[in-house]
């Protein structure tokens, strides 16, 4: 086991004893509020392994949420189904969606494909109002039962873990390298023998998929209703946002973008002084801090992590007499 | 490509001579689509110079629209209030290119992308803190009088937007065309390093192409609240959606593909509002006019006037 690793390992093992205690201590609606940063978690990871990994952008992670987020609610809703059964069943119809639009993408780069996958989001919300016999139009609709906040909690972790670990030994392997030599260089990627559309279409399979478990956890958390309001181009816009500050191509970052998108509303309605005013002027609060990280971190949280760890590593072998090397990133 | 245009127009034009209503809702089709083609026009300019998508394109035009209401509450009549506007757009523009996107934008596409998103955000919020979220009322600039045009009525509110749109399109088609600053623009977009070496401000000139899209923006956001009658803060949001529809079905290089590509857009709509049959609800017309898009991508990954990346492999 090499040493990066073993750091990996012991941040994930530190988190996760932290996850598992944290609920004891947190009002009913900062359970909540965990859970939600668990899917936005979710969802970053997604939108990580097509767009930070795969190289291929995309702005319709929301509409991906939204499939994935009336899978449950009508599975739940018209059927009856166990609320936990139908996280993999959204994984699915979110994968199929990913792979139908992932298709005909691969064809597509850069902001031609950032606006093909914004027509998508677009076009969601709209298809969910007209065949409003299955959704229940703008009235949206709720799941058979609804769920406890520790419930809630206790699913949403669980399921961001094991997505982790999944995009993890997915992302180490013979898949991820071809995804980063897509993202790299088409051309030298095809002429090694990987084949551009399958690696593209699969990425974006993947990647939907995680977006649409994280949009049924979405429904659960929103009192398990779903609307298509909620699911508006705007949250495409928040993972696309979470997935820069997170940083883009690593994985360690995510916690804290997933943390930025879903904290900062009501963070910046809690702040002392100015809180008042920041709760009126939300947006104006969230463009600032968007540009402001955008600005100073370049390489989003994950670039920073990076970065400190390199400080504190050469500190130590300049302490220890070894030769610190500016290790090129 | 021009073929199909020519197929198109001609097909236009018997529809128009056969039925009234058809000619009514193709001129109104056209001034619709000549505000989504200015706007188009914008995200082409700064495609152009800049090799991004400005996501706050629509919102940028939204603002500088308040600007034309504020300058009308303190006593300014229509046109006067609009060129002063679009004055102070120009600063906007290029003040925004200086402060925020120059620095990120040397680094990726996704980092400008999300800049641009922050401040589609952050517009959002200084506009509903000064003004609030509440619809607005601005003179008109046009009388609401309608010409009888051999049995087609036609508005002069639509007339003057397509005039006003397209004159303004004309007006910078001549200047990148005729003048030196034009010439130097264009080449600082097209080879920013050689342009340097010939002694263009490269960076002065990236400023001015912001300028110039904000401008048009402007004209787009003035002329799209003379066709609605209400100013509000969410009134660029679907218009924006059709110009980068637009934008993308000419090509996002090309400026006269914008330009076509929103004015056929505007008829399309507007046509299949009427006769679309199922299609016609409303609520459709967004996804169609995406899948046109889709499909036209599909065909010409670049656009029908785009040309096509040449790639070594």
């Amino acid at each position: 086991m090499n040493r990066p690793l073993a750091v990996g390992a012991a941040a994930s093992v530190v988190a996760a004893v932290v996850l598992a205690l944290l609920p004891f201590t947190l009002s009913g609606y900062n359970q909540v509020l965990a859970s939600k940063v668990a899917l936005y978690f979710i969802a970053i990871l997604g939108l990580n392994i097509v767009t930070g990994y795969a190289g291929q952008i995309s702005i319709g992670h929301g509409a991906f949420m939204a499939i994935g987020g009336y899978t449950t609610a009508i599975m739940s809703h018209d059927h009856g189904t166990n609320q936990i059964a139908t996280l993999p069943l959204a994984f699915l119809v979110a994968f199929g969606f990913g792979i139908a639009l992932g298709l005909p993408a691969s064809r597509l780069s850069g902001v031609y494909l950032a606006l093909a996958t914004l027509a998508f989001a677009v076009s969601i919300p709209q298809l969910i109002l007209k065949f409003s016999h299955f959704t229940g139009a703008r009235n949206g609709i709720s799941i058979s039962e609804s769920v406890g906040y520790l419930w809630l909690y206790g699913v949403s972790w669980a399921c961001a873990a094991i997505a982790f670990v999944l995009a993890w030994l997915l992302l180490r392997g013979r898949i991820g390298r071809a995804f980063r030599a897509v993202r790299d260089s088409e051309v030298a990627a095809a002429s090694s023998g990987v084949s551009l559309v399958f690696y593209k279409t699969f990425a974006f399979g993947v990647s939907a998929g995680f977006a649409g478990v994280a949009g049924s956890l979405f429904v659960l958390a929103t009192n398990g209703f779903a609307q298509p309001d909620e699911f508006s181009v705007l949250l495409s816009l928040y993972i696309l946002i979470g997935a820069a500050v997170a940083g883009l191509g690593s994985l360690w970052g995510i916690a804290a973008g997933a943390a930025f998108v879903a904290l900062l509303p009501s963070i910046s309605q809690d702040a002392p002084v100015v809180g008042d005013l920041l709760h009126e002027h939300n947006d104006v609060a969230f463009g600032v801090v968007v540009i402001a990280v955008m600005l100073l971190l370049p390489t989003g949280f994950a670039g920073l992590l990076h970065r400190g760890a390199l400080t504190l590593a050469s500190r130590r072998r300049r302490s220890t007499g070894g030769i610190s090397a500016a290790e090129p990133r | 490509v021009l073929v199909l245009l020519l197929a198109a127009a001609v097909f236009l034009l018997i529809g128009s001579l056969t039925s009234d209503l058809f000619a009514q809702l193709t001129v109104k089709g056209v001034a619709q689509g000549s505000v989504y083609g200015s706007l188009a026009l914008a995200l082409v300019l700064i495609y152009r110079a800049t090799g991004v998508i400005n996501f706050a394109q629509g919102e940028m035009a939204m603002a500088t629209t308040y600007v034309a209401y504020q300058l009308m509450l303190w006593g300014l009549s229509y046109w006067p209030a609009f060129f002063v506007t679009l004055a102070i757009a120009f600063f906007f523009g290029g003040a925004t290119q200086q402060l925020l996107i120059r620095p990120v934008q040397h680094r990726s596409v996704v980092a400008v992308v999300i800049v641009t998103i922050g401040l589609f955000s952050l517009i959002d919020g200084i506009v509903i803190w000064i003004w609030n979220a509440d619809p607005k009322f601005m003179p008109a600039p046009f009388s609401g009088a309608v010409y009888d045009v051999g049995g087609v009525t036609v508005s002069l509110t639509d007339l003057g937007t397509i005039a006003v749109a397209l004159g303004s399109v004309l007006v910078l088609w001549l200047f990148f065309r005729f003048t030196k600053l034009g010439l130097a623009m264009r080449a600082a977009a097209l080879r920013p390093g050689a342009a340097r070496l010939v002694g263009v401000r490269v960076n002065w000139m990236l400023a001015l192409g912001w300028g110039f899209a904000t401008v048009l923006g402007a004209v787009a956001g003035l002329l799209t609240e003379a066709t609605v009658f209400t100013l509000s803060p969410t009134m660029m949001q679907p218009v924006l959606i059709y110009a980068f529809a637009a934008a993308v079905l000419g090509g996002l290089e090309s400026p006269v593909g914008a330009v076509v590509a929103g004015i056929a857009l505007g008829i399309f709509l507007n046509l299949l509002g009427q006769y679309g049959g199922y299609l016609s609800d409303s609520a459709l017309s967004l996804p169609i006019a995406f899948f046109v898009l889709l499909v036209v991508l599909l065909i010409r990954p670049s656009g029908l006037f785009g040309r096509a990346a040449v790639r070594k492999v």
